[in-house]
Parts: structure tokens; C-alpha cells; sequence
């Protein structure tokens, strides 16, 4: 299907859509396979090339959205994998609901002893022959879970072979959240908010229809998943002097009488860095739309993070004696988060977690020095150990 | 905005020419063994990028250039940087070059410099003899700044008093340079603006230089590290020294895009003066870092004179104070976005 036959299909379906109901429209504009053009026609999509969405977005602009901002954990990782690693009767069961928003899902991957090292996820996933066949029994602890506290499904990596080494004994699940074996809790942020959470799972149970992939192939699945995880390049370019940098500069403008030469030449700096990695934002975008990505992109999260970090703590000092103050350390459930919202101290804080989540800068150095540059990787340890032997 | 920061086929085609040449005419060794020889510029290589048209790529068909763009010259000074080759493009292909084209006259073929102090960053109209001036030593034609009564005025001398003096950066020497006899090229407002834009031109242009500088320095120590073995290990697979090498690249990827959008914007006339701010002040700290990593992190021989490491070092600390320091870009670039102290 090329562009323009895509095109007089969204209008056609816009025409022809009588529902103001949100829901029944988005359930139609999924049937109608207008959902994501990528995905095979009755699953939301059309078998089109993906490039093709910006036509049936363009087309579709202003109609009831899935607030795709809410549901990103369902869109940009589950989707992609069950896609790819689910049986048929999987696909119909969960693809639609994802998309509309109906259902929400999280990902239940990071342990306490499994951060940066994910494949030594400790979460045990144990066989029960139960009344519809297999189910699988799991036991664990799973953390940084965002909307956990509001999702329906989870995508999960388990344990289930000990005897083996740690990236061969994983397998890849989908879990009902809402069961007696799953406990909930808010993870309290040294911000005061609870974003995440952490996730207990006591004998929780998942029938084996429900598992991606093989038995023992689950770090391959989670691959998938990770590979597609949104990487943060939006459609547009970011404006000069936005985000962190904006909030910063309009705090040093509306504060002439607390200024000193060091933090002005300090602004000064980070001034310039911001605007040279926006540039370099712009670039990244610009290799990709010739379609020919560079390795540039994960040099982009390392920057954001230093430089969000060093833009956040001059502006807590400018601030003087207010900056000695806190807006408010009530424990929070934040539903979408904002880097920059609220005040300087929050910033500054929030900030702290751009250097761990979604990759440490410590691993994203490694991924740039041996991925990009090609450098040998430190000697590993534990790659031929069984899982259950390895140092705890 | 609609800047192109990306390199077009041409550009790439034009930096592939230009390596081939490079390669040939200015390799490490050869760089090293002429800087301290009767003549540490290497004209044959010169004549070559002349020839090449390399040395007129942005200026207009009817001034006697190739009618292309500042974003061409832009590659040819990163592929310059890469190899520290010793040639007086900088004062003539690009500074002198842009005095005349703003006029509009006529580029001379002749090697032409500006007859500023290499460290200026704004116009600054004297007399009498000017210290730290670059590619002198091999210009034959001199554009000078000069007071008079009836105000600032450009000069033009086909002679000078030009005494060299010991530099810091081995590849582009600086000389003192005294005119005496000049014929005037430009009056009043013509000659403040014509040296205004050179000098941010200059400085705009020079950042691609740095770019070269740095992914230079860094490649060449990826290299080493990969090669050099202690403890049984190649040395770069111990993080301490990856993850410098690693910011290093992140530091890299930025100074590329600062680079090309000055590039961009002296193309165009867009946002020139932000663009030159941000790209003068980010790129020359990032080729001094560079430089200085690459000589830290090739351990002992990077100390020593027979490792190129020193010349790269010498290029990116004197192109720092080049046409202003990143604190002057940064004072600029306070009043042209309104962040006053």
C-alpha cells in the first residue's frame, strides 16, 4: 500500500466514523487497521511500511488519541515482542487492548540484583501442571516498575533454569497483574515522589500460553523488547534554550541581584553544551530521515545526563537562601513525569536519575567504548558459570 | 530551523579527494621531520590544494572561486585538522580570502594574510607592528587594519618586514609583521565590517579545523589502546581508560554538529553570530581535550618529540586562543542571548 492509497484510506475512515465515543473509535480505527500501518492486517495495521504512519497520522490528527505518552511500555516494548514472539490466539487476545489503552502494561524486568547485569535476574519461574494445562509459578522481587500500580499486563523475564549459565536459563512471560500472588508497592525517589514501583510476586501464576518464546530462550525475547524500546528521538527538533536549559536561564533572568561571575560563566558553559548537543540531536535526526543512522545516538543519553545534572545543581546555588528550600516532600504518584516540573530542588534531584535509568552512564560508556570504538570488553567471569553458582 | 548538518555527496566526495592528498603530502612523520626543517610550510602541498580548487571553494564564480559554499571549505579544514598539515590556508583560503570576497573584489591568486594578531576576536584598527600574526612567513600579499585620522581602513601591501619567531604550534607558525608601504583597499564601515566578518568567519571555519583535531586525537589513541598491552590486557579494555575515551566521543559528536552548523549558517547568513559563539567556544575545548587525552593516554611515547601526539597538542591549544577564546565567544554569546551578569 503506497502513500497516497493510504491516505484516501484515513480519510475515508474518517468520513465514514460516526462514534463520538473515544473508545469505540479507537477500537475501530484499530479494526480498520489504521492503528500502526506496520503490523499485519488484522492486528491493527495494514502489512504497510512503517514509514508510512506520519500519512495516517497526519490524516487522523485531531480525532481521540490512545495518549500514547500513558500506554509507551505496551506500545514501544510489549507490542513489538508479542508481535514477534506470540502464538496467534496471543496476538488477537492482547494487541488491540494495548493499543486503545484499555489495557496498560509494564515491564518486569530489573531485580535488586539484576540492574545493569539483567540476565542475572534471580525471579524463579517454576512448572504446575494446572487445570488447562501448564502453568508456571513465579516467585520474586521485581523494582523501578513505572505504572505498575496502574497496569493490567506485564512483560516479564524469569528464572527458569538455576543450572545453567545466566543468559541461557531465562524465559520470557506475560503476566496477569491483577492476582492474589502480586503485591504492588510505591518505590519512594529521594525526590519524595513514587514514580515506580517495586513488585512482589509470591506463587504468582502464568499459564504457559502466555509464555514468549521458548523455554530458555528468554534473554533472546528480551532483546527484541530492549531493541525497540523507544529510543528518545522525537519527530521534531527540540527549540533553542528548552528543557532544563530553559528552565535554568529563566531562573538566572528573573534573579539579576543573585548573580556571580563563576555561576555566570558556568551558565555560559552549559549554555553551550546544550545548544551543541541539540545541534547534534538535530544531526542524529537528519542521518536518520537519509536513512543512515550513526552510532551517534548513544553518545545522546550520556550528554543529557551530565548536562541536565550540572544545569539542575547551578541553579539550586543561584537560588541562594530559597534554595535551601523544597516545594514538598509528600510521597506523590506522579501519572506522567516532567524532568523540569515543579521547582529547582526537584530538578536537581530528578536529574540525579538520568544518569541511572534506562542504562547507567557507567554501562553506556562501555556500550560506546566496545559497541562504537571498538575497544575490548573487560575479561567476563561469568559467562560460562551456572547461574546459581555465580557470587551474590 | 532548517540547517543541513548532515554531509551532503559532494562534501564527501571532496573530503575523500583531499585525504588521498593528505595522505601523500603530510603524513605524521613528514610533518614532524619538516617543522623544524628551513621550511616548516609545505608549499608543493599548497600548490596541490590550489590546483585542486580547494583553496576557493566559497568564493563566488566571478571573484575567481568555484562558487560553492563555506560548508565545502568547512571539510576541507576538518581533513586540514586530521593531518595538522602545515599549509596557510587558514590566513589566506579562509580570513584574507573572506576580506576580499566581502568587498567584492577579486581573490588574488597569491598566498594573502590577514595582518592581525592570530588571538583577535574582534576589529581592532592600530599601527605600527603586529605581533603573532599567522601564515605570514609565506604571504606575499598583506591585508592590514590601520588607524587614521579619517578613521579605521583595510590596506593592502605586496611586501613586509615578516620575522618569524619561535611558535607554539609548529604547523602554523606566527611571525611579526611590520608594512610600510600599502595601497588602501577599503574605508570607514566597508573595512570594520569586511574585518568583523573575516574574523567570524575565521573563527566559525576554524571549529571544523578542531573537529578534525579531535577525531584525529581520538581515533589514533582508540588505535594505540586496542595495540598497547600491560598486565596481560590491552590496555583499552580496562574502563578506567574506555569510558574517557567514551566521553571523549560523546564530546566529539556535539563539537560535529556545533562545526556544521556554523558551517551552515556562514553559508547562508542565518544565525551567524550564535552559530560562530557556540561552535568557537564548544570545538576548541573539545580539540584541546582531546589532545591532551591522546598524550596522557599514549603514556610515555605520547611525551616524547618522535610521537605526533605533541604536534596535535600544540595545533589545538594555540587554535583555542585562535580568533578568540572559548571565555570571549562565550562573553559574546551572553549579550546575544540576553544572559547577562
Amino acid at each position: 500500500m503506497d502513500a497516497d492509497a493510504l491516505r484516501a484510506k484515513a480519510r475515508e475512515f474518517v468520513a465514514n466514523q460516526p462514534t463520538t465515543d473515544r473508545l469505540e473509535f479507537l477500537r475501530a480505527r484499530f479494526d480498520a487497521g489504521l492503528a500502526w500501518v506496520h503490523f499485519p492486517e488484522g492486528l491493527g495495521g495494514l502489512g504497510a511500511p512503517r514509514a508510512l504512519q506520519s500519512v495516517v497520522d497526519t490524516e487522523l490528527a485531531g480525532t481521540p488519541d490512545n495518549d500514547p505518552r500513558r500506554i509507551g511500555i505496551g506500545l514501544g516494548m510489549a507490542a513489538p515482542t508479542i508481535l514477534r514472539f506470540g502464538s496467534d490466539e496471543v496476538k488477537k487476545r492482547f494487541l488491540r487492548p494495548l493499543w486503545t489503552g484499555e489495557e496498560i502494561w509494564c515491564q518486569l524486568f530489573s531485580e535488586p540484583g539484576a540492574g545493569s547485569d539483567l540476565a542475572a535476574v534471580g525471579t524463579r519461574a517454576r512448572r504446575e501442571n494446572g487445570r488447562d494445562g501448564d502453568d508456571w509459578l513465579l516467585t520474586g522481587q521485581k523494582v523501578w516498575t513505572s505504572s505498575a500500580h496502574t497496569a493490567r499486563f506485564a512483560i516479564l523475564l524469569a528464572r527458569t533454569d538455576p543450572d545453567l549459565p545466566k543468559h541461557q536459563g531465562l524465559s520470557y512471560f506475560i503476566l496477569d497483574m491483577d492476582q492474589p500472588g502480586v503485591e504492588v508497592r510505591p518505590l519512594r525517589q529521594i525526590t519524595g515522589e513514587a514514580e515506580f514501583n517495586e513488585v512482589f510476586l509470591t506463587d504468582a501464576r502464568i499459564p504457559d500460553a502466555h509464555r514468549l518464546g521458548a523455554v530458555g530462550e528468554g534473554w533472546k525475547v528480551a532483546q527484541t523488547t530492549l531493541m525497540n524500546e523507544r529510543v528518545a528521538i522525537g519527530g521534531n527538533a527540540a527549540p533553542r534554550e528548552s528543557g532544563m536549559l530553559g528552565a535554568v536561564a529563566k531562573t538566572w533572568r528573573e534573579n539579576p541581584d543573585r548573580h556571580t561571575s563563576a555561576l555566570h560563566d558556568r551558565l555560559l558553559r552549559h549554555w553551550v553544551d546544550a545548544e551543541a548537543m541539540r545541534l547534534a540531536g538535530q544531526r542524529l535526526r537528519q542521518q536518520l530521515a537519509a536513512g543512515a543512522p550513526g552510532p551517534e545516538g548513544s553518545a545522546m543519553k550520556l550528554g543529557f545526563a551530565k548536562l541536565s545534572q550540572a544545569l539542575s545543581g547551578l541553579e539550586v546555588e543561584l537560588m541562594a537562601e530559597d534554595g535551601l528550600r523544597y516545594d514538598d516532600w509528600t510521597l506523590r504518584r506522579p501519572d506522567l513525569v516532567d524532568f523540569t516540573g515543579r521547582g529547582p530542588g526537584y530538578r536537581y534531584l530528578r536529574a540525579k536519575g538520568n544518569s541511572i535509568e534506562g542504562g547507567t552512564s557507567e554501562i553506556l560508556r562501555n556500550i560506546i567504548a566496545e559497541r562504537v570504538l571498538g575497544l575490548p570488553s573487560e575479561p567476563r567471569v561469568d559467562k560460562d558459570v551456572a547461574w546459581k553458582d555465580l557470587p551474590k | 530551523m532548517s540547517a543541513t548538518l548532515i554531509y551532503s555527496e559532494v562534501e564527501e566526495d571532496l573530503r575523500a579527494s583531499v585525504r588521498d592528498l593528505l595522505a601523500d603530502h603530510a603524513s605524521p612523520a613528514a610533518v614532524l621531520a619538516r617543522c623544524e626543517s628551513d621550511q616548516p610550510y609545505d608549499l608543493e602541498l599548497w600548490r596541490l590544494l590550489g590546483e585542486m580548487g580547494a583553496t576557493t571553494l566559497h568564493v563566488p564564480e566571478e571573484l575567481g572561486g568555484q562558487g560553492a559554499s563555506m560548508r565545502e571549505t568547512a571539510v576541507v579544514l576538518e581533513e586540514l585538522g586530521r593531518s595538522v598539515a602545515p599549509v596557510p590556508f587558514l590566513g589566506s583560503a579562509v580570513l584574507a580570502s573572506a576580506v576580499f570576497t566581502v568587498l567584492g573584489e577579486p581573490v588574488p591568486s597569491e598566498t594573502a594574510t590577514l595582518v592581525v594578531p592570530f588571538s583577535s576576536w574582534q576589529p581592532v584598527f592600530s599601527s605600527g607592528p603586529v605581533r603573532s600574526v599567522a601564515d605570514a612567513t609565506v604571504a606575499s600579499l598583506f591585508i592590514v587594519p590601520v588607524s587614521t585620522p579619517d578613521g579605521p581602513e583595510l590596506h593592502l601591501a605586496s611586501s613586509a618586514t615578516v620575522t618569524p619567531v619561535t611558535s607554539l604550534d609548529l604547523t602554523r607558525p606566527v611571525a611579526d609583521v611590520t608594512v610600510s608601504e600599502s595601497t588602501v583597499l577599503a574605508r570607514g564601515a566597508d573595512a570594520s565590517n569586511a574585518l568583523r566578518v573575516a574574523l567570524l568567519t575565521g573563527a566559525g571555519l576554524l571549529a571544523s579545523e578542531q573537529v578534525g583535531i579531535a577525531e584525529r586525537c581520538l581515533f589514533d589513541t582508540v588505535a594505540y589502546l586496542r595495540e598497547r598491552h600491560q598486565f596481560g590486557r590491552a590496555v583499552g579494555s580496562f574502563q578506567a581508560l574506555k569510558h574517557r575515551l567514551a566521553d571523549l566521543y560523546q564530546e566529539l559528536v556535539t563539537a560535529r554538529a556545533a562545526a556544521r552548523y556554523a558551517a551552515d549558517a556562514l553559508a547562508t547568513g542565518e544565525d551567524v553570530e550564535i552559530a560562530v559563539a557556540v561552535a568557537a567556544a564548544h570545538c576548541s575545548d573539545v580539540a584541546v581535550h582531546a589532545a591532551e587525552e591522546a598524550v596522557q593516554l599514549h603514556g610515555g611515547i605520547g611525551m616524547t618529540w618522535e610521537h605526533p601526539a605533541h604536534l596535535f597538542l600544540k595545533r589545538a591549544k594555540a587554535d583555542q586562543l585562535a580568533l578568540g577564546t572559548p571565555d570571549r565567544h562565550r562573553a559574546a554569546l551572553a549579550e546575544l542571548v540576553d544572559l547577562r551578569l
